[in-house]
């Protein structure tokens, strides 16, 4: 394993610059997820109207990894349909765990799959599953 | 510096390409040759159930076993073999002795003291006992230093006090207790006291006479034995008056169809089929460190952790907890990168072959106590070398570029 193949100039951006960690007016789904084997915590905000993710922003601390996931993550989803972030949500389980391996189909996930490799650090996986857990608990709830 | 690395095969091997470069001693202690061989040594040729047998193998085992247990006593100053308890490790010693003596000797209104420096176990055990006695379970805090101060002894230790369970060395920030004044005041409001010697053994003389505390516990695993062992001593009066723990085979002595009486120390703790091997190998590294010497072990520990400390401290970004100093720091140096959350720091350390822990090390009152949610722990213990030392900052200097911070 390279650690190119993990922190990647993608994962640095999301870490460094923090552009998805702050509150949203009005938030009606709020979540937090936690990994206690690391300490890694996030919380997410969303405003979901009309089955529509209208915003969405998280905070929290943890590892890059973690902080980095839960980024992408809102990129992706943000402005986008509750159902297509379930189908964001079964792609990125799907490549994490190597049962999708098919390019095209991994395009839908855009930046999300430059944590394809986490899987070459064992120790890290949970990190990167946390916010995509997270979400998909609180649309559980939501629906 | 002498090299003591060649008796550890592992510390041979590769890791990610490069020579591993083992700083977790403190989690656990790499193993030397003499104590493999001793281990595969005693299942070639004398492996049997002890105690059980009347045949000749059986009785090699038991006197394996029985040896092992008259090698600990010597080395840590004990008086009777009786008081040599094997256990699994540090932790089940401090549940029998939570469960044993902390649920029958304590009751409502008594206060237990603990220190803010506890690994979780010898702190939840005595939790336990507290909310299932009515009892109070109180903390010594400490100073920037990472010491325990001479006031909190005086002011938390009172005639209400009835046990008193110290760590001898933090395994965050390797601050020594002083064991000393606790037993004075503890034993002059007639407490006993137990002390957690996992972290202490592995680097310098243990004598429980000299300390004169009335219970120790230690890991085998940590003191370069396999891990499954591990030791309780308690002084025999002490022992003698506490109930049974597990209870079983092995531990008694008749049984009836509605109650048994119990074997004599220190069966009576002792129950079901024992680590031999594992007994086997805690004698062996008492020997081999006996053989390398503790003043030896602490000359280079000393030395590296000094140097440690010095090439770190050069590094603007990197922030040492603990004792400023490397006398009395027993190898351990927990540290931060700025804005780099420890976990990200081991992996990408690990990249260039070096162990180094992360996290909360067990012990999460403290670090809530230091304002502290993780922390990275690099441990030294006398096969590493200043070569380990270098190998370790040069990957820690790459840690902020990974992360996209520039330098
Ligand atoms: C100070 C201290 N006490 C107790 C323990 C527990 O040891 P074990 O896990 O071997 O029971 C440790 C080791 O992690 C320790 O550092
Ligand atoms: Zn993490």
């Amino acid at each position: 394993m390279g650690l190119e193949d993990i922190y990647t100039q993608i994962i640095m951006e999301h870490n460094a610059s923090g552009r998805n960690k702050h509150h949203i007016d009005s938030p009606n789904l709020v979540l937090k997820g936690v990994n206690p084997s690391c300490g890694d915590e996030i919380t997410l905000e969303l405003r979901v109207k009309d089955g529509k993710i209208e915003d969405a922003s998280f905070t929290g601390v943890g590892c890059a990894i973690s902080q980095a996931s839960t980024s992408i993550m809102i990129d992706l989803i943000k402005g986008g349909t509750v159902e297509e972030a379930k189908e964001h949500i079964k792609t990125f389980m799907g490549m994490i765990r190597h049962e999708i391996t098919d390019e095209k189909q991994l395009e839908s996930l855009d930046e999300a799959v430059a944590l394809k490799n986490i899987s070459h650090m064992p120790a890290r996986v949970k990190c990167a599953v946390l916010a995509w857990h997270t979400l998909e608990n609180a649309l559980a709830k939501k629906s | 510096m002498k090299r003591y690395k060649d008796d550890f095969p592992i510390l041979q091997t590769t890791v990610n390409g490069h020579p591993l470069v083992y700083l977790d001693s403190a989690a656990t202690a790499q193993k030397p040759n003499p104590v493999i061989d001793a281990v595969a040594a005693y299942y070639r040729e004398t492996n049997a159930n002890p105690h059980r047998g009347n045949y000749d193998l059986s009785v090699r085992a038991t006197e394996a076993y029985e040896q092992s247990r008259e090698v600990i006593r010597k080395f840590i100053g004990a008086e009777k073999s009786e008081e040599i308890i094997f256990t699994r490790n540090t932790t089940e010693s401090f549940n029998l002795l939570a469960y044993s003596y902390g649920m029958n000797f304590i009751g409502k209104g008594d206060e237990i003291v603990i220190s803010i420096l506890e690994h979780h176990s010898n702190l939840i055990p005595w939790q336990q006992v507290a909310k299932a006695k009515g009892a109070t379970l109180k903390y010594l805090y400490i100073n920037n230093e990472g010491e325990i101060p001479d006031e909190e002894i005086e002011n938390k230790i009172t005639e209400k006090t009835k046990l008193v369970s110290i760590t001898h060395v933090s395994n965050v920030l390797g601050s020594i207790s002083p064991v000393e004044k606790i037993v004075k005041k503890a034993h002059s409001v007639g407490a006993v006291v137990a002390l957690d010697c996992a972290q202490s053994i592995p680097h310098f003389e243990i004598d429980v006479k000299k300390l004169g505390v009335d219970f120790a516990a230690f890991s085998g695993h940590k003191m370069l034995a396999p891990m499954g062992i591990g030791v309780l001593y308690g002084r025999e009066e002490l022992l003698d008056k506490m109930p049974p723990f597990f209870t079983g085979g092995d531990m008694i002595e008749y049984v009836y169809e509605q109650d048994f009486t119990a074997a004599p120390l220190p069966q009576k703790f002792e129950a079901g089929t024992q680590n031999v091997g594992g007994a086997v190998g805690i004698a062996a590294a008492a020997h081999y460190i006996e053989k390398i010497g503790y003043e030896n072990i602490i000359k280079t520990e000393t030395e590296l952790t000094k140097y440690a400390l010095e090439k770190l401290s050069t590094v603007p970004y990197i922030t040492i907890y603990g004792k400023k100093n490397s006398v009395g720091r027993c190898g351990v140096i927990s540290f931060n990168i700025k804005d780099a959350h420890p976990h990200d720091v081991a992996s990408i350390v690990d990249a260039g072959g070096v162990a180094i822990r992360s996290g909360h090390h067990c012990a999460q009152p403290l670090l809530r106590y230091l304002g502290l949610n993780a922390t990275c722990r690099a441990s030294f213990y006398f096969y590493n070398t200043f070569e380990d030392v270098d190998i370790l900052v040069e990957n820690l200097k790459s840690v902020r570029k990974w992360l996209g911070y520039g330098a």
